[in-house]
């Protein structure tokens, strides 16, 4: 793949339009579907001669779009042929799915709802807080607790005449191959890393191959940004022809945990200090009963006072209000993505100093685990516990993985060697873990099946013996 | 009234851990105009509104066209025979009710015309898709009053900025990847006092895996120096050596195993970064023999004061380095140890930044003003090393034929990809526009005879700056097509890009660009230029 994106194949319905956070650049296809040119060069008319469309459309409403979809010019694509159908497949046909209705989304939408895209559905699954209108302008004071998706959805349909937004208040994870498949491209503002890898492995997914021969119209190409403070990304990615959010997996920076014996006998800093009242001693004491809510200032309070008295037990200052609520806030610890290593389809910005942007091709890994088809290597000795391979799968950076699940067949049967999420599960397995791999009945070329949050479908690997 | 602040603290949460109370009230005193409301326009103005600027002014005598009315607040129909200005304004209230809008019907021009000093009284005045002539006066005006003037403009798929300020000073430019300020290669007398205390080869185990690297490094180095005639560690070999030198120091058990000192590992680790001799940037050198930091007197602003305190204290109590910046990085240690050598660090920034503090008070006293101490805290002297100031061209310096900035022009356009090609086209346009009234290829039927017509501007525009440079005819077809359309997706990067330099210039923190950027969504890439 030389990065360039050949859809010369496409369903006689379908226009590919390749879509960054930041622009669209309009692909079409060629050959099956017979276009109409404009000869606008004779045409002694406004670009905006007629209405084709419901009279919603007032006079030069999308003249800055047709400019670019009626029109030749000398760096479109290859393919690309100036037509008015280019248009109407915008406003009538190409389904679009946006993902998270936060800072990021909230601008997606306006953008494309004002480049003509209307049939577009949005996946939210949170509310409104107060700390996000001084960004997220779709929304106001009023829709303060209220879900994020309808209350984005309505906006834009109310104030974009023509627009349909549809809202979902759910979790991507809520949804299977069936609602993803009906979308033309899907766009993600998410804020968070494993977010992304589930909505990558969904798309792999999707891929269907005849032959070993990749079926281009099963591709939804997927376009992904993040920010953090002075810095963003973008990326475009064509599932199974380039890099996917796995392949450059490595690239992210690890987050920030620190070392529970820091934690919990050492602390130096005032971030240890807040940890320490977050997460050990806010579930023994149980303040409030249930979890910790970052948006409560009540609950924030809490963890600040305790806090402060474990710094002053250390004589560590530094510890306010602000960095608690930082620290206890879901959103400082889903790290939003932050290129430092530029990947052809992707963008880094940093207006810190100046402003700085850095444009370049990733590459796809040769043994992605999500979209390479390749059955992971796995490579222990025999005598290596079970816990060593959980350890791998888990901290290798090219895994990263959460809380996998490893189940395998033995004697014709399924077994779970190890499985987190479910509580009476993880007791019945947790003895496997000080075992070792030849003790479980595990052979050289074993395959073992791991599922974990970072993707909708269970990743293969084959273990191999070493000496 | 305590109701409110506490709600704006909560709304601008994410916000004021970038800048702080302090740069939120620099915005909020702030009063922004903008000229001409259209996509590019209210999306600046809407990212300039909901982090909270105290005022804004929309400058527009437009009326509310088909296009405008599908931008970002889509303006309805009803609103058709409304002034843009009053339309626009309407609707960016909305977005955050602690910010007072208004607007003036009127084109610049006019104002330019009637009553120049009107726009004295703004903190930056944002100028969007405006015609050449315009943007030169309305420049120089602003230039003569020192107002900042950020110049916007989207142009199909090309973005342009350009900053016009005399003189920026950043004291919080919040630099990415500083090195830290450890003075080991010229250790302080209290740290040196500090290190004494530590005996590595007497302590038990715990102690001795949970001393900070810093002490260790420290004291191998004294080592070292006694053993090679005072010469610090330069080249690689030295410091592979020094760094054995450290890893010999590790425990060993009973088997002469080495232990786990990840302590030990963390020193050999930095010993690279911490080797750096300590010196003075030489950004900051050419601000101290700049003629605002000797000339000292009862008009300099406070940064040069400041700066020029900074410079004294250099060649006194500093001994030719700056004050000490007093921050150490995390590092394995138990808590005591780490918090005491914290101090240690943390009580020599103090005295230094007291020192810092006393040759402003002189200073001022010598031109006769009195020390305000908010603007001259303590903490503003921690910045010493990051202290930076943007200087642009004016505008008219730019368009001169006698200053135009040719090498940078010719230099770039030898590169093919270079965006400097955007530029050119940009000035060839608003010549057209200068010379017919319109801007090319608006309509169909005119893209291809204006084709040639570009040409001729671009061809009269390198002739008159004796431009030996060549523009492929690609881009005048280009720039044909584009029919001067603002395309939202652009109008709204340039949107976040233009409100972001706004908030740098007012709030002082983070650094602007200088003094022209472009931006190409064709590609997605972008450059900054120097004109």
């Amino acid at each position: 793949m030389d990065g360039k994106y050949n859809f010369t194949i496409l369903k006689s319905t379908q226009f590919f339009i390749n879509t960054t956070c930041l622009n669209p650049i309009f692909l079409s296809s060629s050959r099956e579907k017979k276009r109409r040119r404009i000869e606008d060069l004779t045409e002694k008319m406004a670009v905006d001669g007629g209405h084709r469309d419901s009279g919603c459309d007032w006079d030069g409403r999308w003249n800055h779009v047709r400019k670019f979809l009626e029109r030749p010019g000398p760096f479109t694509h290859p393919d690309f042929e100036p037509s008015t159908e280019s248009l109407q497949f915008l406003l009538e046909t190409c389904k679009i799915l946006v993902i998270g209705a936060g800072g990021l989304g909230c601008e997606l939408l306006k953008n494309l709802a004002l480049s003509g895209f209307r049939l577009i559905h949005v996946v939210d699954m949170d509310t409104i807080d107060v700390s996000n209108l001084n960004r997220q302008f779709l929304f106001r004071p009023k829709d303060v607790g209220r879900p994020k998706a309808e209350v984005a959805a309505d906006f834009i349909n109310s104030r974009i005449p023509g627009c349909k937004v549809v809202p979902h208040f759910k979790k991507i994870q809520d949804f299977d191959e069936s609602f993803y498949r009906q979308f033309h491209i899907i766009v993600c503002g998410l804020d968070s890393i494993i977010a992304r890898r589930w909505m990558n492995g969904m798309l792999i997914s999707l891929l269907s191959y005849e032959d070993g021969v990749l079926d281009p119209s099963s591709i939804i190409p997927l376009i992904d940004g993040g920010t953090e403070g002075f810095k963003g990304n973008a990326r475009v990615i064509l599932p199974g022809m380039t890099a996917c959010i796995d392949c450059t997996l490595e690239l992210y920076p690890p987050q920030i945990n620190f070392p529970m014996c820091t934690i919990a006998s050492m602390p130096r800093l005032p971030e240890h200090c807040i940890e320490y009242a977050r997460i050990l001693q806010w579930p023994k004491e149980k303040p409030f009963g249930g979890i910790l809510d970052g948006d409560n200032p009540e609950h924030i309070q809490w963890v600040f006072d305790r806090a402060q008295e474990r710094a002053a037990e250390f004589n560590i200052t530094g510890v306010t209000y602000r960095l608690t609520q930082a620290a206890c806030a879901t959103e400082v610890f889903k790290i939003a993505t932050s290129a430092y290593i530029p990947l052809n389809n992707y963008l880094v910005f940093n207006d810190v100093d100046g402003l700085y942007t850095y444009t370049f091709e990733a590459e796809r890994k040769e043994n992605c685990s999500a979209c390479s088809q390749v059955p992971q290597d796995l490579q222990f000795p025999p005598s290596a516990k079970l816990q060593e391979v959980l350890e791998y799968l888990t901290e290798n950076a090219s895994l990263q993985m959460k809380s996998p699940a490893i189940t395998t067949t033995l004697e014709g049967k399924n077994k779970t060697l190890y499985l987190q999420s479910v509580k009476s599960i993880e007791e019945r397995t947790r003895p496997n873990l000080c075992k070792t791999l030849k003790e479980l009945g595990l052979s050289d070329g074993q395959e073992l099946a791991v599922a974990d949050v970072t993707t909708p479908q269970t990743v293969l690997f084959k273990l191999n013996f070493t000496a | 009234m305590a109701a409110t602040k506490a709600s704006k603290e909560q709304k601008y949460d994410r916000q004021l851990r970038l800048w702080g109370d302090h740069g939120q009230e620099t915005l909020e005193n702030a009063h922004v105009c903008l000229i001409n409301a259209t996509a590019t326009g209210t999306e600046i103005l809407k990212n300039l509104v909901l982090p909270g600027i105290g005022a804004f002014t929309i400058v527009d005598g437009h009326t509310v066209s088909g296009e405008d009315k599908r931008n970002v607040f889509a303006l309805t129909l009803a609103l058709m025979l409304q002034n843009r200005a009053q339309a626009a304004t309407e609707l960016l209230q909305e977005l955050n009710s602690d910010v007072s809008g208004n607007f003036v019907e009127e084109s610049p021009d006019k104002l330019l015309d009637n009553d120049p000093e009107f726009f004295h009284r703004f903190t930056i005045v944002i100028g969007v898709q405006l015609p050449e002539s315009t943007c030169l006066r309305l420049g120089s005006v602003l230039w003569s009053a020192s107002v900042p003037f950020l110049v916007c403009k989207t142009y199909g798929l090309i973005g342009y900025m350009r900053l016009a300020v005399q003189e920026h000073t950043v004291i919080e430019s919040h630099p990415d990847n500083a090195l830290e300020d450890l003075r080991l290669d010229q250790p302080f007398g209290e740290f040196k006092n500090h290190i004494q205390s530590y005996d590595l080869d007497s302590m038990d185990k715990k102690d001795h895996s949970h001393t900070p690297w810093i002490i260790i490094v420290a004291k191998y180095l004294e080592k070292w120096l006694s053993e090679h005639n005072g010469q610090p560690p330069k080249n690689y070999k030295d410091k592979e050596a020094f760094r054995q030198l450290i890893r010999e120091g590790i425990l060993k058990n009973e088997n002469g195993v080495p232990e786990d000192e990840e302590n030990f590992e963390e020193a050999i680790k930095n010993v690279n970064t911490a080797l750096n001799p300590t010196k003075v940037p030489s950004a900051v050198e050419d601000l101290f023999n700049s003629e605002q930091c000797k000339n000292i007197t009862s008009q300099t602003p406070d940064f040069w004061v400041m700066l020029r305190a900074v410079k004294e204290f250099v060649h006194n109590e500093g001994n030719g380095s700056l004050p000490v910046r007093g921050t150490i990085p995390d590092m394995i240690a138990d808590s005591q140890k780490f918090i005491n050598l914290q101090n240690v660090y943390r009580e020599k920034a103090m005295q230094d930044a007291v020192a810092v503090l006393k040759h402003v008070e002189c200073l001022l006293q010598s031109v006769g003003k009195v020390c305000c101490k908010p603007v001259y805290s303590l903490n503003k002297c921690k910045n010493a090393s990051f202290l930076r100031v943007v200087r642009c061209r004016s505008l008219t310096e730019e368009y001169s034929v006698d200053s135009v900035n040719k090498d940078e022009i010719t230099s770039c356009m030898d590169s093919p990809d270079s965006e400097m090609v955007f530029y050119l086209m940009l000035r060839a346009v608003d010549r057209f526009y200068q010379q017919h009234s319109r801007y090319p290829g608006v309509y169909n039927y005119q893209v291809e005879e204006d084709i040639s017509k570009l040409k001729l501007c671009v061809n009269g525009l390198l002739q008159e700056y004796s431009l030996n440079v060549n523009i492929k005819d690609d881009y005048i077809h280009e720039f044909c097509r584009y029919g001067a359309a603002e395309p939202h997706t652009v109008a709204a990067f340039l949107g976040g890009s233009a409100a972001q330099e706004a908030i740098k210039i007012i709030s002082h923190q983070f650094v602007p660009f200088s003094n022209t950027f472009i931006y190409n969504a064709m590609s997605q890439t972008s450059a900054t230029l120097q004109l």
